[in-house]
C-alpha cells in the first residue's frame, strides 16, 4: 500500500492506494499517527484507490479515528470503493465512519 | 499371401538395413569431416529406426470384416464440435448427424458461443452446448475443454465425435457400434477423408497410408488411436480417465503445496507485522495444521479428510485473528465513546456481529489473503480442483491434440481400440498452404507435447507393442532434423569436395543399394499400391515446421512458454501466393542448385572425381524433387467446384498417398 498526504487548509488529506490488509494495516496506523502528532488532527482518508480492506484494515482505520479524536480532531473517509463499502456496512462501521463522496465534502459542514 | 510378402520385406529391410547402417558406423565414417559425417550417420540411423517401426506396424496389419450388429438400445450422443467455422458448414454437418439412423441425440458444441447458432440449433431441434460460467477465468483447454464440458451435460453411453466439417453417413453408427459389444472396447476410429481435394493432392491432405496400413497395423497391436474426429468413444472409459486424472492431479497438487508450505510461511512471517503476536500465533497454527496434514498424507489418510481438517483449523485460526481485530476495534470505539459520546451516535457503541466475523474470516476477505504465498498453499490444499472449470477432465488436456493422449491413457488402463477401415464421414481439408502448415504444426506440436509429458515408452499399463506404436508416430515427427542433414550433405560435397563417407567404393554400393530397394518395395507391398511419394515429400519438405514443432513443444513443456497455438481455419484464406511461408525451403533449393552447378564445374576442371559428383548430383536432384511439392502448394488456390472429386467410397489406389496426419513410414 502506498501512502501520501497533503495539507488542504482546514484539514489534511491522506491518500491510501492499494490493499488495506493485515500486512499494510500497521503502516497506515503509523503513518496517520505521525501526521496527527505533527499537528494535523483533522484528517480525511481518501480511499478512492483502496480496492480491498480486511478486518485488520478496518481495525487500523478505527485506530486512526481514535488517534485523531485523542488529539482533539476527527477522521473522516471519502470515495469508498465497493468492497470497502460492503465491509463497513457488514460491521455497521458505516454508522461510525460516514463516507463522503469526495475529500472536499468531508469537512464541508464545519 | 499379402501378409507373407509384407513380413518377408520387413525381415529383409531389417537384415539389409542393419547390415548397411552397422557397416556405416563401423567402417565408413570419414572422421576428418566428423562435423558432417556424424550428423549424416545419425540421420541415417534415425531413418532406419523409422522404417523398422513402420515394418513393425504393418507386421500385424489387421483387416476387419465389419462389426457385429449393434445393441438397438445403445444410447449415443453425437457431438459436432465448432469454434469459428461458418454456420452453414456447421449446420450442414449437424443436420447430417441428426439423420444418422441409430437412435441418438445430436449436439452442437459451440465454443464460439454464437447466438445465431444457438437459434439455428433450436429451430432444428438439435442440442446446443456452450461453456458455462464455471469456465470464466479458467484454462479453456481448446477442443478437449469443449468436449469435457459437453460430457458433463449429456448422458449417452457412447459418443460420436465429429469436427464441424465432417459430414457423416446415416449408417456410421450401425457400422461401428457393434464393436462395443466387446465390453473392453473403448474407441472405434474411422478414416478422415476430404472431398475438396483434387486428384494430385498438392497439399498432401488425404492420408490413405495413415488411414490404411498404419492404423490397421496399429490395430493389430491394439494401439489404433483416436484422431479427434469420426470416432466413437465409450463414455465409461472416458469417465474413468477423468476420475483417475482428478485423483492424480489432486494428490499431486496437495503434495506440491505441502512441499512449498515451509517457505511460504517463512515469507508470510516476513511480510506481516513482526511485532504482532496475534499474526505470529495465527501463522503458528497454520504451520501446525499443515505439518499434521503432511504426516497424515504419509500415513495414508484420505485426501478429502486431511484437506478438510487443514481448512477447518486454518479457518479457526483466521477467525481468532479477526475476532482479535474486532475486539481491538471495539476497545478503540469504547475509548472514543468515553471521549465524545455524541460522535459515536445515539445507539451507543456498535457491536460487530458473529455473522460479520464469519464473513470477514471467509476465503474472500480473509486477512491471510495479504500473505499470497500462504494463501496459495492453502488454496492448493483442497479437493475441489479450483484451478480448473470442472474437477473431471475426461479428455486429456496435456496436449493441444487431446486425441492421442486420451487414447494412450485408455490403452494404459487396459481398454481396447478398433480401427474400422471404411469412410463414413466426408470432410474439408485446408485449401491453402498457410492453413495447411498451421494444421501440421499443431499436430506435430501436440504429438511432441505428449512425448515429452507422457512418454509412451515409460507409461505403466501399456504393452511393449503399444508403446512402440505410439512412439513410432512421435519418432516420425523428428524428421525435420534428418531433412537438414539430407539437404546439407550433398551440397557440402559438391561445393567443398568433402565426403562424409570414407570412400564411395563398391563396399558402399553393395550395402546401400539393396537396402534402398527393399525399403521401397516394403512400402509398395505394405501400401498395396498406394503411392507414398507425396508423404515422403512432405516429411522432408516441411522440415522448418517439424523443427519448430519440436522446439516450441519442448519450450512449452519444460519452461511453460505458450505454443503460439492457432485454430486451423476451415475456410480458404485469400491473397496471392505466400512465398514467404517457405523462405527456408527456397533458400535450400537455391543452395542445392548452386551446389550442383559448382560440382559440375569442379568435375570439369578435374577438382572432383566422377563417381562422387554423380552420386551427389543425383542426391541433389532427389532433394529438389522433394522440395518441388511446395512450389505447387504455394500456388494452389483451392479445389474448384467443377473439379472431379475422387470416388469417396473407397480409398482408391490411384490416390496420391500421404502421411499428413502422421509421418510414419515417410
Amino acid at each position: 500500500m502506498e501512502l501520501s498526504h497533503q495539507a488542504k487548509g482546514s484539514y489534511t488529506e491522506v491518500l491510501a492506494s492499494g490493499r488495506l490488509n493485515m500486512v499494510s494495516a500497521p503502516t497506515l496506523r503509523a503513518y496517520v499517527g505521525e501526521v496527527v502528532s505533527s499537528g494535523s488532527s483533522r484528517i480525511v482518508v481518501n480511499l478512492a484507490q483502496t480496492s480491498f480492506m480486511d478486518s485488520s484494515g478496518l481495525g487500523a482505520l478505527i485506530g486512526c479515528l481514535k488517534a485523531a479524536r485523542q488529539a482533539g480532531g476527527d477522521l473522516r473517509i471519502a470515495a469508498v470503493q465497493p468492497q470497502v463499502k460492503m465491509v463497513l456496512e457488514l460491521t455497521s462501521m458505516d454508522r461510525v465512519l460516514t463516507s463522503y463522496s469526495t475529500t472536499e465534502e468531508a469537512f464541508g459542514n464545519d | 499371401m499379402a501378409r507373407f510378402w509384407t513380413r518377408l520385406m520387413v525381415v529383409l529391410t531389417l537384415i539389409l538395413g542393419v547390415n548397411y547402417i552397422g557397416w556405416r558406423w563401423a567402417a565408413s565414417l570419414n572422421w576428418d569431416a566428423w562435423w558432417i559425417a556424424v550428423p549424416l550417420i545419425v540421420a541415417e540411423t534415425y531413418s532406419l529406426i523409422d522404417v523398422l517401426l513402420f515394418g513393425m506396424t504393418v507386421w500385424r496389419l489387421k483387416e476387419r470384416t465389419g462389426a457385429p450388429p449393434a445393441r438397438p438400445d445403445a444410447t449415443v450422443d453425437v457431438f459436432v464440435t465448432t469454434y469459428n467455422e461458418p454456420l452453414e458448414m456447421v449446420m450442414n454437418t449437424a443436420l447430417a448427424a441428426a439423420r444418422i439412423r441409430h437412435p441418438h441425440s445430436t449436439w452442437i458444441l459451440d465454443d464460439g458461443d454464437r447466438p445465431e447458432l444457438r437459434q439455428l440449433a433450436a429451430e432444428h431441434g438439435l442440442g446446443y452446448v456452450t461453456r458455462g460460467e464455471d469456465w470464466a477465468n479458467k484454462p479453456r483447454h481448446a477442443k478437449a475443454g469443449n468436449l469435457n464440458n459437453a460430457l458433463m451435460v449429456t448422458a449417452g453411453e457412447f459418443l460420436l465425435i465429429l469436427d464441424a466439417d465432417q459430414v457423416p453417413e446415416p449408417d456410421i453408427l450401425e457400422k461401428t457400434l457393434g464393436y462395443f459389444n466387446n465390453r473392453k472396447v473403448a474407441l472405434v476410429q474411422t478414416p478422415q477423408y476430404f472431398t475438396n481435394v483434387p486428384g494430385d493432392d498438392p497439399l498432401g491432405s488425404q492420408a490413405p497410408l495413415f488411414y490404411g496400413p498404419i492404423q490397421q497395423g496399429k490395430d493389430g497391436w491394439n494401439a489404433a488411436f483416436f484422431c479427434g474426429s469420426n470416432a466413437v468413444l465409450r463414455r465409461e472409459a472416458l469417465m474413468e480417465l477423468g476420475l483417475l486424472g482428478y485423483v492424480r492431479e489432486t494428490e499431486k497438487s496437495i503434495r506440491r503445496a505441502l512441499a512449498a508450505s515451509k517457505k511460504a510461511i517463512r515469507q508470510g512471517r516476513k511480510a506481516a507485522d513482526a511485532d504482532s503476536p496475534l499474526v505470529g500465533a495465527m501463522l503458528d497454527e497454520v504451520e501446525a495444521a499443515i505439518a499434521q496434514a503432511d504426516s497424515q498424507l504419509a500415513a495414508g489418510k484420505s485426501l478429502s479428510e486431511l484437506t478438510y481438517e487443514v481448512q477447518r483449523k486454518v479457518g479457526a485460526a483466521v477467525r481468532t485473528l479477526v475476532q482479535a481485530d474486532v475486539h481491538a476495534l471495539q476497545a478503540d470505539l469504547q475509548e472514543i465513546a468515553a471521549m465524545d459520546l455524541a460522535a459515536v451516535g445515539d445507539t451507543g457503541v456498535k457491536v460487530i456481529t458473529d455473522e460479520a466475523v464469519q464473513r470477514l474470516s471467509a476465503r474472500e476477505w480473509s486477512p491471510l489473503g495479504a500473505m499470497e504465498s500462504v494463501q496459495a498453499v492453502l488454496d492448493a490444499l483442497t479437493v475441489e480442483r479450483a484451478g480448473e472449470a470442472q474437477p473431471l477432465m475426461p479428455l486429456a488436456t496435456i496436449s493441444v491434440t487431446e486425441d492421442m493422449a486420451t487414447a494412450m491413457r485408455m490403452h494404459a488402463r487396459g481398454w481396447q481400440s478398433v480401427y474400422h477401415h471404411e469412410i463414413l464421414a466426408y470432410g474439408l481439408a485446408p485449401e491453402d498452404i498457410g492453413t495447411m502448415m498451421t494444421q501440421r504444426l499443431r499436430w506435430a506440436q501436440g504429438t511432441m507435447q505428449v512425448l515429452l509429458r507422457e512418454n509412451p515408452l515409460t507409461q505403466r499399463g501399456l504393452k511393449w507393442g503399444q508403446r512402440l506404436m505410439y512412439f513410432s508416430t512421435m519418432w516420425s515427427y523428428l524428421s525435420g532434423f534428418a531433412a537438414i542433414v539430407y539437404f546439407a550433405a550433398p551440397a557440402i560435397y559438391l561445393l567443398l569436395g568433402i565426403l562424409p563417407v570414407s570412400s564411395l567404393s563398391a563396399d558402399f554400393f553393395i550395402r546401400f543399394i539393396p537396402f534402398m530397394v527393399v525399403n521401397q518395395v516394403l512400402f509398395a507391398v505394405a501400401g498395396r499400391g498406394i503411392p507414398t511419394w507425396r508423404g515422403q515429400q512432405y516429411s522432408l519438405a516441411l522440415f522448418p515446421t517439424w523443427i519448430k514443432a519440436c522446439t516450441t513443444a519442448a519450450r512449452n513443456v519444460w519452461f511453460g512458454r505458450p505454443l503460439g497455438f492457432a485454430v486451423t481455419p476451415k475456410s480458404r484464406q485469400s491473397g496471392g501466393p505466400r512465398w514467404s511461408l517457405i523462405r527456408p525451403q527456397l533458400a535450400v533449393a537455391a543452395l542445392l542448385v548452386v551446389a550442383a552447378v559448382a560440382g559440375t564445374v569442379r568435375l570439369a576442371t578435374g577438382l572432383a572425381e566422377p563417381v562422387g559428383t554423380l552420386v551427389n548430383v543425383a542426391w541433389v536432384v532427389f532433394d529438389l524433387l522433394v522440395l518441388s511439392v511446395l512450389f505447387k502448394a504455394v500456388r494452389y488456390r483451392g479445389h474448384g467446384p467443377g473439379a472431379n472429386p475422387t470416388d469417396p467410397c473407397n480409398l482408391s489406389p490411384d490416390f496420391p498417398v500421404e502421411t499428413e496426419r502422421n509421418l510414419d513410414g515417410a
